[in-house]
């Protein structure tokens, strides 16, 4: 349904193995390559697939349970395919005192997603609902894939998205 | 593009001399600003001058807990050739602090400078910056800041052509506020679950890859800078109350104020000028009603104390809060402070990383029973159970973060309880939460 949902081609191509060893001068121990290395597979098929899974487990010299069980902990990977787009929008007290939920209700309104965490029919976006995003003097911040964006409100929603097709 | 707002008459701009200037963020830029100069002067001190530097400065851990940074890095083992590391936490995600996102986007040769200072006071060769996954324009900047550094020689094996190696690598976070502990972001950085360890051992003694670990956050790692070159005494001498609380400090305002946004205080500056001067009071036709002054994992402030409290360690000690991080939320009297404080115990039970009983069960029923309060189905013992919980979260698990969590439920429940018992007895009409 999306452009991301199945991987075509592997995560560690010639250039992100090149990448990846530059990265493991830095560091000990391969497993410290870790994050990076689940950052890499996001950024190459927008989520991180089971093939992708056991790619890394090789590379790091793991066990695909162990790049399962870390990956999991940290909420930025997704497991499973996403909008083309996805959306993250800050919720936590003090966004939320200065009108973050209306933001939410104007997000899920105009991408067609309907619910959190639900991808649009057309698969354009997804939009989850996060924690503080270190932003809280500029209410609403949110997240467009690697766009940070902030000062949303329910008026400006509509044109942002637009740049988003 | 320019800084939110001109810098105030009271504000004191050290750090936050340059924001707001895009031609800072270059390496040329920061040179011309006067760059690196302390770097190069660090680079002719021994460890120890250094160390003592900082110690006399007085300067204080500016992540949270307020540690003396020099003590910390005296821990550091000599001749026992080991690798050591300094970690920089930028992992900034504590509800209410937006301070070090604005060093990094606009200064990032700043924190690299404090970076290598702080490699040189713990003779540690590497650096790892660690980095919240969600800053990612910050992360980019200071990335290109880095290759630049690189590039000239000012850090890598013959760090300004003194022959000392220093490395600095920026490591992303991949979401998860728990990595903001220092031993949680340790295992981030080794490719583990965030989860923090139990200490002893401390990180000086065995700390990340198991050596010798310094943990110091961005904004107390920008200040060591201006602390080489314009002396210790300088930086000590900047105080307005209490000779514990040394220096400047970043001050990030959100909420219901009028002007939103990053200040720099001399410590010691009244709260009450800080809120009404300098951020403009609060909106139109409102008044005070609470303010959480260190990030969320604080006491809640009454307009009581606000009044007579100096911003700093001491100051907000005594008028029942701590500073903490230093991200101050301002509420007014629209606020519904039982669904914030609800809201708060929701961030800190998603936040759990779940090892400890008491986090994991206490962060959660907390979150349940504010939830039953403001549904309108509340009971009065309700409260007693909310403080008893508390009272589990407080001292007794492996990190502060359940200890977190209770501080608004204690201090609310303490200071607002009318807004409790509106709940609890009808008077006011529930509000629908998600379960
Ligand atoms: C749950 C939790 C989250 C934390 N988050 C941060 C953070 O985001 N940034 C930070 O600098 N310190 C954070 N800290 C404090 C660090 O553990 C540590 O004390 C600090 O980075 C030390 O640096 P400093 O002495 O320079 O303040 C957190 C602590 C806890 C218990
Ligand atoms: S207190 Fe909570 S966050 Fe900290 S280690 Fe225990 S379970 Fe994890
Ligand atoms: S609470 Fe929304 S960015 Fe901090």
């Amino acid at each position: 349904m999306t452009e991301h949902a199945t991987p075509t081609e592997p995560v560690f191509t010639t250039e992100r193995k090149a990448r990846l060893e530059a990265l493991a001068t830095r560091y000990p121990t391969r497993q410290a390559l870790l994050l990076p290395a689940l950052w890499m597979a996001q950024q190459a098929h927008g989520w991180i697939s089971p093939e992708a899974i056991e790619e890394i487990a090789t590379e790091l010299e793991l066990t695909p349970a162990y790049v399962r069980g870390v990956l999991t902990f940290y909420t930025m990977y997704h497991t499973h395919p996403v909008g083309r787009h996805f959306i993250q929008v800050c919720t936590t007290s003090p966004c939320n005192m200065c009108g973050a939920e209306d933001v939410v209700a104007a997000l899920l309104d105009h991408t067609g997603c309907g619910d959190l965490g639900a991808t649009s029919p057309d698969g354009r976006f997804t939009v989850i609902e996060v924690e503080c995003l270190g932003a809280c003097a500029f209410v609403t911040p949110i997240l467009i894939n690697d766009d940070f964006i902030e000062s949303v409100t329910p008026d400006t929603v509509a044109d942002l998205l637009a740049r988003y097709p | 593009m320019g800084y939110p707002h001109p810098i105030h008459p009271k504000e004191t701009p050290v750090l936050s001399t340059h924001f707001g200037e895009m031609e800072a963020r270059s390496l040329e830029g920061w040179v011309a600003r006067g760059g690196y100069v302390a770097l190069r002067q660090a680079l002719e001190m021994t460890t120890e001058a250094i160390v003592d530097e900082v110690k006399a400065s007085g300067l204080r851990g500016r992540g949270g807990a307020g540690f003396p940074c020099g003590m910390k890095w005296g821990f550091m083992p000599k001749d026992d050739g080991r690798p050591h590391y300094l970690c920089c936490n930028a992992d900034e995600s504590e509800p209410g602090t937006f301070k070090d996102r604005e060093i990094i986007r606009w200064t990032p040769h700043a924190l690299i400078e404090g970076c290598a200072i702080g490699c040189l006071g713990i003779r540690a060769e590497t650096c790892f910056i660690f980095i919240r996954g969600e800053y990612t324009e910050p992360a980019e900047i200071l990335e290109r800041a880095v290759a630049e550094a690189y590039a000239a020689g000012v850090i890598g094996p013959d760090a300004c052509g003194s022959g000392k190696r220093i490395d600095i690598f920026v490591h992303r976070g991949a979401g998860a506020y728990i990595c903001g502990e220092e031993t949680a972001l340790m295992n981030a950085i080794e490719g583990k679950r965030g989860n923090p360890r139990i200490k002893p051992p401390f990180p000086a003694v065995s700390g990340l890859f198991g050596m010798p670990t310094t943990i110091n956050n961005v904004e107390t790692l920008a200040a060591v800078p201006h602390i080489i070159t314009r002396g210790a005494a300088w930086y000590a001498g900047l105080s307005l109350s209490s000779p514990k609380s040394t220096g400047t400090k970043l001050i990030s305002v959100c909420g219901h104020v009028q002007r939103p946004g990053t200040y720099e205080i001399t410590m010691g500056l009244p709260m009450q000028e800080l809120i009404f001067d300098l951020c403009g009071g609060m909106r139109e036709g409102r008044t005070l009603k609470a303010v959480i002054p260190g990030g969320s994992s604080v006491p809640i402030m009454t307009p009581e104390e606000v009044a007579g409290c100096a911003t700093d360690y001491e100051g907000i000690a005594a008028s029942g809060s701590l500073l903490g991080s230093g991200g101050m939320i301002v509420m007014d009297d629209s606020t519904d402070l039982v669904y914030q404080i609800m809201r708060l115990a929701r961030f800190y039970a998603h936040e759990s990383c779940a090892q400890c009983t008491n986090c994991r069960e206490g962060t959660a029923w907390t979150t349940r029973i504010l939830e039953r309060i403001l549904r309108g189905e509340g009971k009065s013992a309700d409260l007693d159970l909310l403080l008893d919980l508390a009272d589990n979260m407080t001292g007794r698990t492996i990190c502060v973060l359940a200890d977190s969590c209770a501080a608004p439920v204690i201090s609310g429940i303490q200071k607002f309880r009318p807004d409790f018992d509106a709940y609890l007895t009808g008077a006011r009409a529930p509000v629908m939460v998600e379960a």
